[in-house]
């Protein structure tokens, strides 16, 4: 029998445990959580491997603190992540958005759950797409980024910190709970390759720094608390100094700013995976565990002969709307599967302009969709 | 009072405050940079965060690290800033609304965790920075604009619930009695563990005109009457000492504290930070 050699990066493992891995590779060095299923084993791996590798990890008394907590770390230099789910998210909310209008790095995974309220707390669901866009009140920048599976969930945790840090904008990697909980072979990628982006800090001197300034890349440097440059940070809208204004001037140019850097890096920010046949006459757009099903169906399409594509996006917000706007162009009809009730399906419309018919396949009860019921649609459409 | 030099803490071109004409919070403030000056800390391993309300904008105007969070909040994100760099001086600044009602499970939750913080609450009965409305501590029988017909709630005694859950050091003082009030904030300050002080401020703008103390002098008097020491407490009746303010240091105890037994961990773990 030939000798193989043993390939030491190979592991079988859940999502979670996938993005605490990941999430270490990263650099993390704090995460502050509270229980909550389907999420919990994030929060359970770290509260081991945190404090092995020099981390701090704490399990705050509810998931608001736990929100602040993080917020708190990453002000003083620590990269900071949380995990939550459904109901978490929603108490969350608040204090997502102070870290929107701080520009304060951090991570927040929700591995979705069906709701509303307590919902589904064990089966997979969809339903957090648009309150990771929305969540918090105010006209907001947010990254929101979505894993099919578990390789995938070690990449895009990478990825979160590293647009979380970069441009200073909160990271949502928004997870279902198919893909927090399913068990699969992966290989580990060589942490040492990484690309992993460290936060830009101020290289003037203290008294000249201005923590809100406006760059040319619309990207202010980010002290470290205690550090040497004494600054205030504070949720209420501010001017270049970091201090509270009431100036409309002031105000315009600091939330503009803060908002357009989504529009400015979109490119940077936005990944889709495409597939399928040039020219297609059915699209289907899926995202997270649903696009598993939705990639078979496609194949199943074309078995029977249709001439099908199928456009995947890894990054949710910003939404890839020239992606599915070219999609849109060339197909007849575009398939939205979800486990919710179509909360993407109308970001579809909005994107096609009626360029294509969007046909939504939707589930909301408890279980996932399978390749045979996406199938069924595309058949219906080509007919 | 020996003449003593602010303005080295003071960020002086954020003034005017936007505190009123006879509210305590300014010699609270006061208070505590003395008893930083004293401590000798430097400002730039100062944090100091709040929440929101009235008391909450403290940190705009103290050149320290300043963070001005959520409502109710403070607490949570102090404890995030302090995890992950125990050597920060980490101070909350927090109101009764603020700290014991919104944000009142965090209080007591950061005091079972015996966490290094220093939380000095400003306990004016009211939410000020709102207009008046009624708070945990509002006295019983007394107005505000959400309990127009009197306060029928009993009110917190927010030292008391700090000592209960658990703090290393409690004491509760007066904008009154702002000397004896510094020291306080001394001693907590050098408490390794989660320390409360209670500072009782008048809030004459929207407490004391809808309860007969419209001056700010009455406000000052009616808290200097009702002051009463630990000790002196200590041999009164608890029918004497109802509506009376009990000032000086109600706990001082030494036990483990948060950081210090996670780099315990770390340093068990093998981990280095």
């Amino acid at each position: 029998m030939p000798v193989t050699k043993r390939d030491d990066r190979v592991r079988v493992m859940t999502g979670n445990e996938a993005c605490a891995e990941a999430a270490l590779a990263a650099g993390l060095k704090f995460f502050a959580g509270y229980p909550i299923t389907p999420s919990s084993e994030i929060a359970e791996e770290l509260s081991t491997k945190l404090p092995a590798s020099g981390g701090k990890f704490i399990q705050m008394e509810d998931e608001i603190s736990a929100m602040g907590a993080i917020i708190g770390a990453s002000l003083a230099g620590a990269k900071s992540m949380t995990a939550t789910s459904g109901p978490g998210f929603s108490l969350k909310q608040e204090n997502i958005g102070y870290a929107c209008i701080t520009e304060v790095p951090c991570v927040i995974v929700n591995v979705m759950r069906g709701g509303p309220s307590t919902g589904l707390p064990t089966m997979p669901a969809q339903s957090d797409v648009m309150q990771a866009r929305w969540g918090t009140h105010g006209d907001h920048p947010i990254i929101v980024l979505c894993p099919q599976s578990v390789a995938e969930t070690i990449d895009l945790t990478v990825r979160a910190f590293s647009l979380t840090e970069k441009f200073r904008i909160p990271v949502i990697l928004l997870m279902d709970e198919t893909v927090g909980h399913i068990s699969e072979k992966i290989r580990l990628p060589k942490y040492s390759e990484l690309e992993i982006y460290e936060r830009h800090k101020p290289t003037v001197p203290p008294e000249e720094y201005l923590p809100y300034r406006h760059t040319d890349n619309d990207i202010p440097e980010m002290a470290t608390f205690g550090s040497g440059y004494r600054f205030h940070v504070t949720g209420l809208c501010h001017d270049e100094t970091g201090f509270p204004t009431n100036n409309p001037v002031e105000i315009e140019k600091q939330m503009l700013r803060l908002n357009r850097k989504l529009e400015r890096y979109r490119d940077e920010i936005i990944e889709v995976e495409t597939a399928g046949d040039e020219d297609a006459e059915i699209g289907v757009f899926a995202y997270g565990s649903t696009a598993r099903s939705a990639k078979r169906a496609m194949l199943m399409a074309q078995e029977k002969g249709i001439k099908t594509c199928f456009l995947r996006p890894r990054t949710m917000w910003p939404f890839p709307d020239l992606e599915v706007r070219a999609m849109g162009e060339k197909v007849r009809s575009i398939i939205v599967p979800e486990m919710n009730l179509g909360q993407i399906a109308h970001e579809v419309e909005w994107a096609v302009a009626g360029q294509a018919e969007v046909i939504k396949v939707n589930k909301i009860s408890g279980e996932p969709i399978s390749p045979p019921e996406i199938l069924a649609a595309i058949e219906k459409a080509v007919k | 009072m020996e003449s003593f030099d602010y303005s080295p803490y003071l960020r002086e071109q954020k003034f005017p405050l936007i505190w009123c004409a006879g509210c305590g919070h300014g010699i609270v403030m006061k208070a505590i940079l003395r008893a930083i000056d004293r401590v000798g800390w430097d400002r730039d391993d100062m944090v100091m965060v709040s929440g929101i309300g009235c008391s909450s904008r403290m940190p705009g105007y103290v050149d320290f690290n300043t963070l001005h969070t959520t409502h109710g909040r403070a607490i949570p994100f102090a404890t995030g800033v302090k995890m992950a760099n125990p050597d920060l001086h980490v101070i909350v600044i927090t109101g009764d609304g603020d700290a014991t009602a919104i944000g009142g499970n965090h209080y007591i939750h950061a005091a079972r965790r015996n966490i290094d913080l220093t939380v000095v609450l400003l306990n004016n009965s009211i939410y000020g920075m709102t207009g008046g409305q009624v708070s945990p501590t509002t006295p019983k029988g007394k107005r505000a604009s959400t309990a127009p017909f009197g306060n029928f709630e009993a009110s917190f005694n927010i030292s008391g619930l700090a000592e209960a859950a658990g703090a290393s050091f409690v004491a509760r003082g007066t904008a009154y009695g702002a000397v004896q009030l510094s020291k306080y904030i001394e001693k907590a300050l050098l408490k390794k563990g989660l320390a409360v002080v209670e500072a009782i401020s008048p809030c004459p703008t929207v407490f004391g005109r809808r309860n007969a103390m419209r001056s700010p002098v009455e406000m000052y008097e009616d808290i200097h009457e009702n002051s009463v020491s630990v000790k002196k407490a200590g041999t009164m009746t608890a029918d004497d000492l109802e509506d009376k303010i009990i000032t000086g240091v109600l706990t001082d105890i030494e036990k483990p504290e948060y950081t210090t037994e996670y780099k315990k961990l770390i340093a068990t773990l093998g981990g280095s930070s």
